[in-house]
């Protein structure tokens, strides 16, 4: 079928009325504005944990939160972060831009398309009662365990867990779903023209992403059945007294754990990839560099995970070879950010709001990456192992790496979404106020870390006080600037200057050849590239 | 803008703006806080690791200032050539964008040199740990002998560590003593809440100490940073560290594994004395445990008071983190014992609960007569709960 005999009834009567446009939607952008939105309402409710959690560690002693309910605040801020915000995110800018990038009238399954965002509501329910079923009488005790659920602990707890395991393969479901509607649409539904190697980065980044994807949300799936399976039906996969070894779930938790944080990367380097080329004026610096880097990257991302697990007792042998292995990750990541660098050096630069984000991600995430390289070295990660260095690491590559990557993408393309040109003003001081924020909450967890302050824990000893003060006083100003990122794209919605369809002036691709904001239907035709 | 006749870039001054000041300024923050404050050793608790307390820890401490220092290095220049970009090649300045730049040899030869310049950095740092990292691994498996070398790859003691929900046991199977390890409550330890402990761990200095940890529950870890020490406490595993103390003192640490409930409040304090210390302790200890275990298997008849008295110590001691000392716990985790079936039911199987366990209570078994009968006695009439039941160590030697 090609596009030219597309014809449907929709291109004479526009989108379906009411709630049947939004539940049964088979269009691309629909559904991308709903992974948007989703993924915006998450964003708000895992703060909400961040800000109950930095509240209750403002201060030494235990004022809010009873330690079992902050250990379940700590282990839902991190799934709703994770799996509800960043990566719908990157999944909902995945729908509004692929189509458009390579010229396909709409994702290759578009009923799967549909099936992969509703399973994401579902889901939510099921992490929410996972928090709220101990509240009741017989709802047992509260998952305390991390969002690394480790047993022999995570088999102790009450029926919570059942729930968590339930939402969690409803969230790995979704997500494998839309990863193969991604891989077939890129590699079958390119227009004319357009090869692999002339697509924009952003489907490419997408692409690696969707394989991670498919080959290890599967063993998470794995580990969390057999997990249930210890929990309710006599095995004893990760019990020693049956047999079993509870270092075992680690691995599979892990195998899967790491490989997802470059999940949860590789869409937002894919923005930056599109953002500093238009902003510069100037083309990428090395278009096949960036891809070997990114192929791997994820190739070497797949065989380091046990870097999470330097205390449980491997031998020599093993951990030496994790080690190298990850420091050697250094050296492809390395090469991403200094094509980034090359790309704005001996640009034309304009500094409107993608770009800033674009800029501080760069200095950021290079920080958060350089403490990876000192995590990664064994004998000194003895000493920073579920310590606050650590939660400082992440912050610093998880929030500039993926987080503020779909800010700069969610400011970029909001004219292309809406139709008009979001408030830059007030776009710079959110900036402003969100990165300064970032900065203050987490960069004195580093020296919280080294001065001997665990993780996850819900009350401390005094002398940790004066960092811990600051760490929150920051995290409220994070905070509540995301208070005025959400009023920024309402106003947007609602009104502004009508934008372009090449919005911004150094843009190139497909997708600004589109009126903005597009019809319904786009590409029914697809174009020629030369 | 280009002048026409020398073809030469003209670059119009528009001065600095208020973007590019904030950007510099958040810069030289950075950097200020990076090379200014992070390496700066406040030993109390500032900013640093604490001062090390044994070789290991001493070359963990030097790799760290190692790789803090080149990832300060590597900053600054990172960051001196993004904000020189960002000053330079803007728009508003009149720069023109370079469009072949990443065509020239630069571009061409960059993807290799990048990679080879971060890889020489890479190997650096690699081979830097990889002395400390094989010291450390490589725990000594046999006992040291009379005539053993100093340098000689063996153990002088060993230590067993079992992580508990929520305190730590300390095994000395040389000297035949157990420590038990728990937090002490705000009001006695003051600013030491949450560092200090009832019972610490007592290790002489200059001995060669091997570990061997391991859980009775969840997943626990053993973490001492002056010692330069952290593993992993696994039910069923036996994991193993060793160290060698080099200095006096007191050195605390936490558990480092997320646990349950109170994680946070399951410290570690290290009591580093000379030999001769140690072992005038060791002997205290072994003495309190053959007086304990004297007094548990006489066949004395202990009064009602004598058993409350001991068996208030006893419940505050072990059972009160979990069932609180007012007996109201903290349901549902953990049930309140005061008016509760078990406290004013059978006492048989009161007995039997608290010999066995049952859930997430653990089994008391290890307790000896004499505790079991004195804490059953206390829960069986505190609070309000007067059964008037009076539980003597020949019962519990029966029930088990």
């Amino acid at each position: 079928m090609t596009a030219a005999t597309m014809t449907h009834d929709e291109a004479h009567h526009g989108p379906p009325k009411g709630i049947r446009r939004w539940l049964f939607s088979t269009n691309h952008k629909d559904i991308g504005t709903m992974y948007l939105v989703f993924a915006l309402i998450m964003l708000f409710l895992g703060g909400l944990s961040a800000m109950a959690i930095r509240a209750e560690l403002f201060m030494p002693g235990i004022q809010l939160l009873e330690p079992d309910l902050y250990n379940n605040i700590v282990t839902n801020h991190a799934y709703i972060m994770i799996f509800g915000a960043v990566m719908p995110a990157a999944a909902g800018l995945a729908n509004w831009m692929i189509p458009l990038m390579i010229g396909a009238p709409d994702m290759a399954l578009p009923r799967m398309n549909n099936l992969s965002f509703w399973i994401l509501p579902a889901a939510a329910v099921m992490l929410v009662l996972s928090f709220i079923v101990p509240f009741f009488p017989e709802g047992g005790s509260q998952i305390n365990t991390g969002w690394t659920i480790y047993p022999p602990l995570s088999v102790k707890v009450g029926p919570a867990m059942d729930f968590l395991i339930f939402a969690l393969h409803l969230l790995g479901i979704s997500s494998v779903l839309a990863s193969i509607n991604i891989i077939v649409t890129i590699l079958n539904m390119r227009a004319p023209g357009m090869t692999l190697f002339r697509m924009p980065m952003f489907c490419w980044t997408w692409l690696v992403t969707a394989f991670l994807l498919i080959l290890v949300v599967p063993v998470l799936a794995g580990g969390i059945t057999m997990l249930l399976f210890d929990r309710h039906f006599g095995t004893s996969f990760f019990d020693a007294a049956g047999g079993g070894d509870p270092v075992l779930f680690q691995h599979l938790f892990w195998f899967f754990g790491h490989p997802e944080v470059y999940i949860l990367l590789l869409p937002s380097i894919g923005v930056l990839a599109q953002v500093i080329p238009t902003f510069a004026r100037k083309p990428l610096f090395g278009y096949k560099s960036l891809v070997g880097a990114m192929l791997i990257v994820a190739t070497l991302g797949m065989v380091v995970w046990a870097h999470h697990q330097y205390t449980i007792g491997m031998s020599m042998g093993a951990v030496n070879y994790f080690m190298i292995g990850t420091i050697l990750i250094s050296i492809p990541v390395g090469l991403m950010v200094f094509n980034f660098i090359a790309t704005m050096w001996r640009g034309s630069m304009t500094f409107e709001t993608p770009m800033l984000f674009a800029v501080a991600i760069l200095v950021m995430f290079t920080f958060g990456g350089l403490t990876g390289v000192m995590l990664a070295v064994i004998p000194a990660d003895i000493q920073y192992h579920d310590s606050m260095f650590v939660v400082a690491h992440f912050h610093y590559v998880l929030l500039p790496g993926a987080v503020f990557g779909l800010f700069a993408g969610v400011f970029y393309w909001l004219p292309k979404w809406t139709g008009h040109m979001y408030d830059e003003k007030l776009a710079k001081l959110f900036f402003w106020i969100n990165v300064i924020g970032f900065n203050i909450t987490f960069f004195p967890q580093h020296f919280l870390g080294l001065a001997g302050m665990p993780r996850r824990i819900v009350d401390y000893n005094m002398a940790f006080t004066e960092f811990n003060m600051i760490s929150s006083i920051g995290a409220l100003i994070f905070g509540l600037s995301h208070l005025l990122f959400l009023y920024i794209i309402v106003k947007t919605i609602r009104g502004g200057k009508k934008a372009e369809a090449r919005a911004w002036e150094g843009a190139e691709g497909l997708e600004w050849e589109v009126p903005s904001p597009p019809p319904f239907h786009t590409w029914e035709t697809a174009p020629v590239v030369r | 803008m280009t002048n026409e006749t020398t073809g030469r870039e003209i670059r119009q001054r528009r001065g600095v703006t208020d973007t590019m000041r904030m950007k510099k300024w958040r810069g030289w923050l950075a950097f200020g806080l990076l090379t200014g404050i992070a390496p700066v050793a406040l030993a109390e608790y500032g900013l640093n690791f604490p001062e090390p307390a044994t070789p290991i820890a001493r070359e963990i401490f030097d790799l760290h200032m190692l790789t803090t220092k080149i990832v300060t290095v590597l900053m600054i220049i990172a960051m001196a050539i993004i904000f020189y970009s960002v000053y330079t090649h803007r728009k508003s300045r009149g720069y023109q964008p370079d469009l072949h730049f990443h065509k020239g040899w630069f571009g061409t030869w960059s993807w290799v040199l990048v990679p080879v310049m971060v890889l020489g950095i890479d190997l650096t740092i690699a081979g830097s740990a990889q002395s400390a990292l094989e010291r450390m691994w490589d725990a000594p498996k046999k006992r040291c002998t009379a005539d053993s070398p100093p340098e000689e790859k063996c153990y002088d003691m060993i230590v067993k560590v079992i992580g508990h929900q929520w305190w730590w046991e300390f095994q000395y199977p040389d000297e035949g003593i157990i420590v038990e390890s728990r937090f002490v409550p705000k009001e006695k330890a003051g600013d030491l809440y949450l560092r200090e402990v009832d019972n610490p761990l007592v290790l002489p200095v200059g001995k060669k100490i091997r570990f061997l940890h391991t859980s009775a529950d969840v997943n626990h870890a053993f973490w001492v940073p002056e010692l330069g020490m952290k593993k992993d406490a696994i039910a069923g595993y036996i994991t193993e560290t060793w160290a060698q103390l080099d200095r006096e003192g007191t050195f605390r640490g936490q558990c480092a594994e997320l646990c349950g409930t109170w994680h946070a409040r399951m410290p570690i304090v290290v009591a580093s004395v000379s030999e001769d210390e140690f072992r005038e302790w060791v002997a205290m200890k072994q003495e309190e445990k053959a007086r304990a275990a004297a007094e548990a298997s006489a066949d004395k008849v202990w009064s009602r008071d004598e058993l409350m008295a001991k068996g208030k110590t006893v419940y505050e001691t072990k059972c009160a983190a979990c069932h609180q000392v007012t007996g109201l716990g903290l349901p549902p985790a953990f049930p309140p014992l005061k008016g509760s079936k078990i406290a004013t039911g059978p006492l048989g199987d009161h007995i039997r609960l608290v010999l066995d366990g049952k859930g997430n209570m653990p089994a008391w078994a290890s307790l000896n007569d004499l505790e079991l009968a004195a804490v059953i006695t206390y829960e069986r009439n505190a609070w309000g709960n007067d059964t008037g039941d009076v539980v003597q160590p020949a019962d519990i030697r029966a029930a088990r």
